[in-house]
């Protein structure tokens, strides 16, 4: 379970940089979304995926998952959250002001004489 | 009073949380935000005081111990960056009144400030990699409001790039942790030291340790990560440049510190060298942006990567006169950079430009600004009664002592470079005939104030070194020797 979780997690990432890597901004937010969703896959998978109930005591079961991966995971992606919507919205702001979503045209020569 | 430790912590945030509310009122905003920085310069002074007296201070959150729950722990090293920063930010704060413009103050400038302090204070303080992460995060999204703040074109640009960068960053923050979490199955850090030193520096382990070299390098600027920093620390106004390039980048190399002194001291051939090729070259990269540039802001910043090349050089040695050495220049460095930023940004905001060949002769005019700004240069270039001599004296020692020839020549030269750079805008910008524009109105005397107070500090800091050295030697002995640290953190 844990190689195929791996297998998918490293297409995730390969997605990721592909689109990091483009010139529209867009796409580049996109591709960081789909950078956390791996990192986020390989918090889960590194906690281990052995059987077992779910982390809540009510339950009777010998074995429970592992539950500090899921706190981990959880405190990433509400982080992730708050950076990815202050990202588009600055974004949106850029492309108001600056009139474009190319990286290209994004570029500074401040200092440069 | 065992919370002492988070009180560097805690007060700026509750002072942020407070500044929300009174956002519109400037003067309301001004104040609160000055007091709590007093407060929190004493209450990092009286823990540095009460390290120096017992010993290394933990703070078991919840009581829960030590590697179930979130400990926090305050050696030496961590509460002496801790003052620095309470100082820097106040000074910062200070020089905003009258520089940073309504505009921005009105817009939740002080609170942001208030929680980049909570940022890189706990970063100092925590003793988790994942609280280390949050707290990582807490700085960096402080950062990116305060980079983008007021929104001109050239912040909006800059912004995308520094957030992407971050962005990528962190995402290989979480994923570096989640290794680590899988090969010894704990969070606290002297209990992650623990278990590498039980299973000994297995081959993964090494590799995570190059990982972390990556996420920090990324967060600290060395070469080949440096190359975000030109542009995004050109982008923001004075006073936030001065706290970015005071405290961010030094946090990058204190997580470098801590980890490769803590985690990883047991196969150092390999990452070490590693860290000793790459700081190196950094240096290198540094100095001759130094002195390519003729724009004020560009030299200081290229100067802020040779510095973080010179620190980083003084870890890969890892021997008790380069530790000693490191951890003397970065206070010295933190001190040094945010008053040469503050000063170039009194020089901007007089002559309304940043290039060095557009003006020349403020010497007439401000001799007080000229002499100030040369003492900054002597001191950065390290000069001996001044603050940055020592610990580049220790820093090439460790150097010679290991027969290290080339990396100890480099940062001896480096220095030469330094100064090279930065008395060349000493000597075309305040000598010379009077050309450029004159803005009369600017408040120069009041921004004079808090940078005269870090120049102040960092000559203090290098006449009074024999009276720091033993607050120094204490931070760098836990560095030597981390069971000081996993003993005082475990309590076995």
């Amino acid at each position: 379970m844990e190689i195929l979780m791996a297998i998918v997690i490293g297409i995730l990432f390969t997605s990721g940089v592909y689109l990091i890597l483009s010139k529209s901004l867009l796409r580049i937010i996109i591709g960081t979304g789909l950078l956390s969703h791996g990192a986020h896959l390989l918090i889960l998978t590194m906690g281990g995926l052995k059987r077992g109930a779910v982390p809540i005591l009510g339950e009777d079961g010998s074995k429970y998952t592992d539950p500090v991966p899921q706190a981990l995971i959880l405190t990433a992606i509400v982080i992730s959250f708050g950076v990815t919507a202050f990202f588009l919205v600055l974004a949106y702001r850029a492309y108001q002001e600056l009139g474009t979503d190319n990286v290209d045209k994004l570029r500074g020569s401040e200092g440069n004489e | 009073m065992s919370n002492l430790l988070i009180l560097p912590i805690l007060v700026p945030l509750v002072t942020a949380v407070i500044l929300i509310f009174f956002s519109k009122n400037i003067l309301i905003g001004r104040w609160v935000s000055v007091i709590s920085s007093i407060v929190t310069i004493i209450s990092s002074l009286v823990l540095v005081n009460q390290i120096h007296m017992d010993g290394i201070q933990t703070l078991d959150i919840g009581s829960w111990p030590a590697p179930f729950g979130i400990t926090l722990v305050s050696d030496m090293l961590s509460a002496l960056l801790v003052t620095t920063t309470s100082i820097i930010s106040f000074c910062c704060i200070l020089f905003s009144f009258r520089s940073i413009g309504k505009e921005r103050e009105r817009f939740y400038y002080y609170a942001i400030v208030q929680f980049l302090m909570v940022g890189v204070n706990g970063a100092f303080t925590t003793g988790d990699i994942f609280n280390l992460f949050v707290f990582f995060e807490v700085m960096l999204m402080a950062s990116y409001v305060l980079l983008v703040i007021g929104g001109n074109k050239i912040q909006l640009r800059e912004s995308i790039k520094y957030i992407l960068v971050n962005v990528t960053s962190s995402t290989l923050f979480v994923i570096t942790v989640a290794y680590l979490y899988s090969v010894v199955g704990t969070l606290n850090m002297a209990d992650i030291s623990v278990k590498i030193n039980q299973m000994g520096q297995t081959g993964i382990i090494t590799v995570i340790a190059i990982l972390f070299l990556i996420v920090f390098g990324l967060k600290g600027a060395i070469f080949p990560l440096y190359f975000w920093l030109p542009g995004s620390y050109y982008a923001p106004p004075a006073p936030v440049m001065a706290l970015f390039g005071a405290l961010l980048t030094k946090v990058g190399v204190y997580s470098i510190l801590r980890t490769y002194s803590l985690f990883f001291y047991h196969d150092t051939g390999y990452t070490h060298q590693i860290l000793w090729i790459l700081s190196l070259i950094t240096i290198v990269i540094g100095v001759i942006g130094a002195i390519a540039y003729w724009d004020l802001k560009k030299i200081i910043i290229y100067n802020i990567i040779t510095a973080i090349g010179i620190i980083l050089y003084g870890i890969s040695q890892m021997t008790k006169d380069s530790i000693n050495g490191s951890v003397f220049y970065l206070i010295h460095d933190m001190l040094i950079k945010a008053a040469l930023f503050l000063l170039i940004g009194i020089i901007i905001s007089i002559t309304g430009t940043s290039k060095l060949r557009n003006f020349s002769g403020l010497i007439n005019q401000y001799p007080f600004l000229g002499w100030m700004f040369f003492i900054a240069t002597l001191s950065l270039a390290g000069i001996p009664p001044l603050s940055g001599f020592l610990g580049k004296l220790l820093i090439a020692k460790g150097g010679f002592l290991e027969k290290d020839f080339v990396g100890a020549l480099i940062v001896l030269l480096s220095s030469l470079f330094v100064l090279y750079s930065l008395m060349k805008v000493f000597i075309n910008g305040f000598w010379g005939t009077f050309k450029g524009e004159r803005n009369q109105t600017a408040p120069v005397k009041f921004l004079l104030v808090p940078t005269t107070v870090l120049i102040v500090l960092a000559i203090f800091y290098g006449v009074g070194s024999e009276w720091i050295s033993t607050y120094i030697s204490q931070a760098s002995e836990v560095l030597i020797n981390p069971s000081i640290y996993i003993d005082a953190v475990l309590k076995e």
